[in-house]
């Protein structure tokens, strides 16, 4: 079995089939995080560059740990440490780190399509680890993966994602991934912050956060940029929170067994409440812990094919 | 070999590793996915009914540890390996269906040593057919089978295929069919 796609850029689009493949095989790879020795073999002697142009904890130390548990030799370059600084354009670095010969990169960048472009300069497997506002594919993965390891399924489920949908890739990659498996998707945040005809992504649009709970499973609670209100987005963090943060009150309108998620980092008192996130229904230290599993299982998807296999395999059809 | 020779054959097995163990108390066994997990749970059975002892029994994929996930151009599905007691100081069984080029074997053992360090590793299958390519040898047999290397091999089990018994289709007769399993297993 193998994907159909030698890069992972986008969930829109992506086959139904091989998002299955990459949950089924998150879910055998889940089980390595709980042995004594958490570290398999299959991607030894490969080399894998993890290229991070935007700040980050939780998503470089996860792809770092996924590759080191797959036993690939990972070096990692941010750009306050390196020629970035010195005025080197994005494609001569990543044209330099080719020739040191190495077979996959992970990209973050804050320019939407830079993963997509480097498609273009390079060899290698190209990895999503999130790009401008476009999307952020395995945060998307890892919040489906947890729905269905909680529910047994995805089709079906009611997901709702509150809070700045318009500058959010984790939104974005979630609608498309949770559309694609079947699930029915409603999103809801303050109208500067949902993005023009949201409508045509194929979800209901709230701005009220307690009419969008109603029939709810799953709450995805998204991030307040902080930064987004000097540029007048919101009047004031109280004002959202009063308006839009989730509260214990408010769950009561969700469906029972609901679950409560957030991408990370928090801003507690904010978008969610103490109460909320340290709640019974929260599962927002399983979604890092699966985040793991899921990166290691499209890593090791991706990995499988060379560049000729595929290549032969698309000539034969 | 039919359903009855099957039987007898796991039974003898069983024996065999209690009498060399002296006893159950010792034991753990692992069974390589899918039909070495069937067998595995087919001897902790007869052990039990043997005995009256439960021997903690788990199951193993070994596509992770396999020497060729560079090689072959589809990737193994990875299923769920699932030991959930501690092999540490144990007379581990290992259990498999066709013993045949021991590769599985070998990729079995790096795996069992990630998880822990048995007192010994004890191999059981059902089926040796011959064809080593590793320094590899089965503790308990239950029927040694000669066959040519292109040969196919067979094991089926009631509980996953409906009946138990091994089959083998000679390559020859395979070709006369133009059936693509001979090709197929030759690659392994």
């Amino acid at each position: 079995m193998r994907l159909s796609s030698r890069h992972l850029l986008q969930l829109e689009g992506t086959l139904k089939k091989d998002l299955e493949l990459i949950l089924d095989t998150a879910e055998s790879f889940r089980e390595i995080l709980d042995r004594p020795i958490k570290k398999v073999p299959p991607l030894r002697g490969k080399t894998i560059v993890n290229l991070f142009y935007e700040a980050s904890t939780r998503t470089r130390i996860s792809f770092e740990l996924a590759e080191k548990r797959l036993s690939a030799d990972t070096v990692t370059f941010t750009t306050s440490m390196s020629s970035v600084q010195k005025g080197e354009s994005l494609r001569d670095t990543v044209r330099n780190l080719e020739a040191m010969k190495i077979d996959m990169v992970v990209v973050r960048h804050g320019s939407a399509g830079v993963p997509y472009y480097l498609t273009h300069c390079l060899d290698a497997n190209i990895i999503n680890a999130g790009d401008g506002t476009h999307e952020h594919p395995t945060q998307g993965l890892l919040d489906i993966f947890t729905m269905r390891r909680k529910y047994g399924h995805v089709a079906g489920l009611r997901v709702l994602l509150v809070g700045d949908i318009k500058h959010s890739r984790v939104a974005r990659s979630n609608i498309w991934g949770l559309k694609t498996l079947g699930a029915s998707v409603a999103i809801c945040g303050p109208t500067t912050l949902l993005p023009y005809e949201a409508e045509k992504f194929g979800v209901d649009v709230y701005t009220n956060v307690d009419e969008a709970m109603d029939g709810v499973d799953v709450v995805n609670i998204l991030r307040i940029q902080l930064e987004r209100q000097k540029a007048g987005l919101f009047p004031s963090q109280r004002e959202y929170t009063n308006l839009f943060g989730i509260t214990g009150e408010r769950l009561k309108r969700l469906n029972k067994n609901y679950t409560i998620m957030h991408p990370g980092p928090m801003n507690r008192g904010v978008e969610i409440t103490n109460e909320v996130a340290d709640g019974p229904a929260s599962v927002i230290l399983s979604q890092v812990t699966n985040g793991q599993a899921v990166r290691m299982a499209v890593l090791y998807l991706l990995a499988g094919a060379e560049d000729k296999d595929v290549r032969e395999a698309e000539e034969r059809g | 070999m039919d359903a009855p020779k099957v039987t007898r054959a796991i039974t003898r097995i069983a024996h065999e590793i209690l009498e060399r163990n002296t006893g159950a108390g010792s034991l753990v066994i692992i069974g390589i996915l899918t039909r070495g997990a069937d067998l595995a749970a087919r001897l902790a059975k007869t052990i039990e009914e043997i005995e009256g002892v439960k021997v903690p029994v788990g199951l193993m994929d070994i596509n992770l540890y396999r020497d060729d996930v560079n090689y072959n151009p589809d990737q193994p599905v990875v299923r769920k390996t699932e030991i959930i007691f501690a092999i540490d100081g144990k007379n581990l069984i290992l259990v498999d269906d066709v013993l045949y080029t021991g590769r599985t074997i070998r990729a079995a053992l790096s795996q069992i040593i990630d998880f822990g360090r048995p007192r010994t590793v004890q191999l059981a299958v059902l089926v040796d057919r011959g064809h080593r390519q590793l320094p590899i040898r089965a503790d308990y047999v239950g029927k040694n089978i000669p066959t040519n290397f292109d040969d196919n091999v067979q094991v089926r089990f009631a509980e996953r295929d409906g009946v138990d018994g091994v089959l083998l289709y000679p390559a020859s007769a395979q070709r006369a069919q133009g059936s693509t399993t001979a090709a197929k297993r030759k690659k392994k």
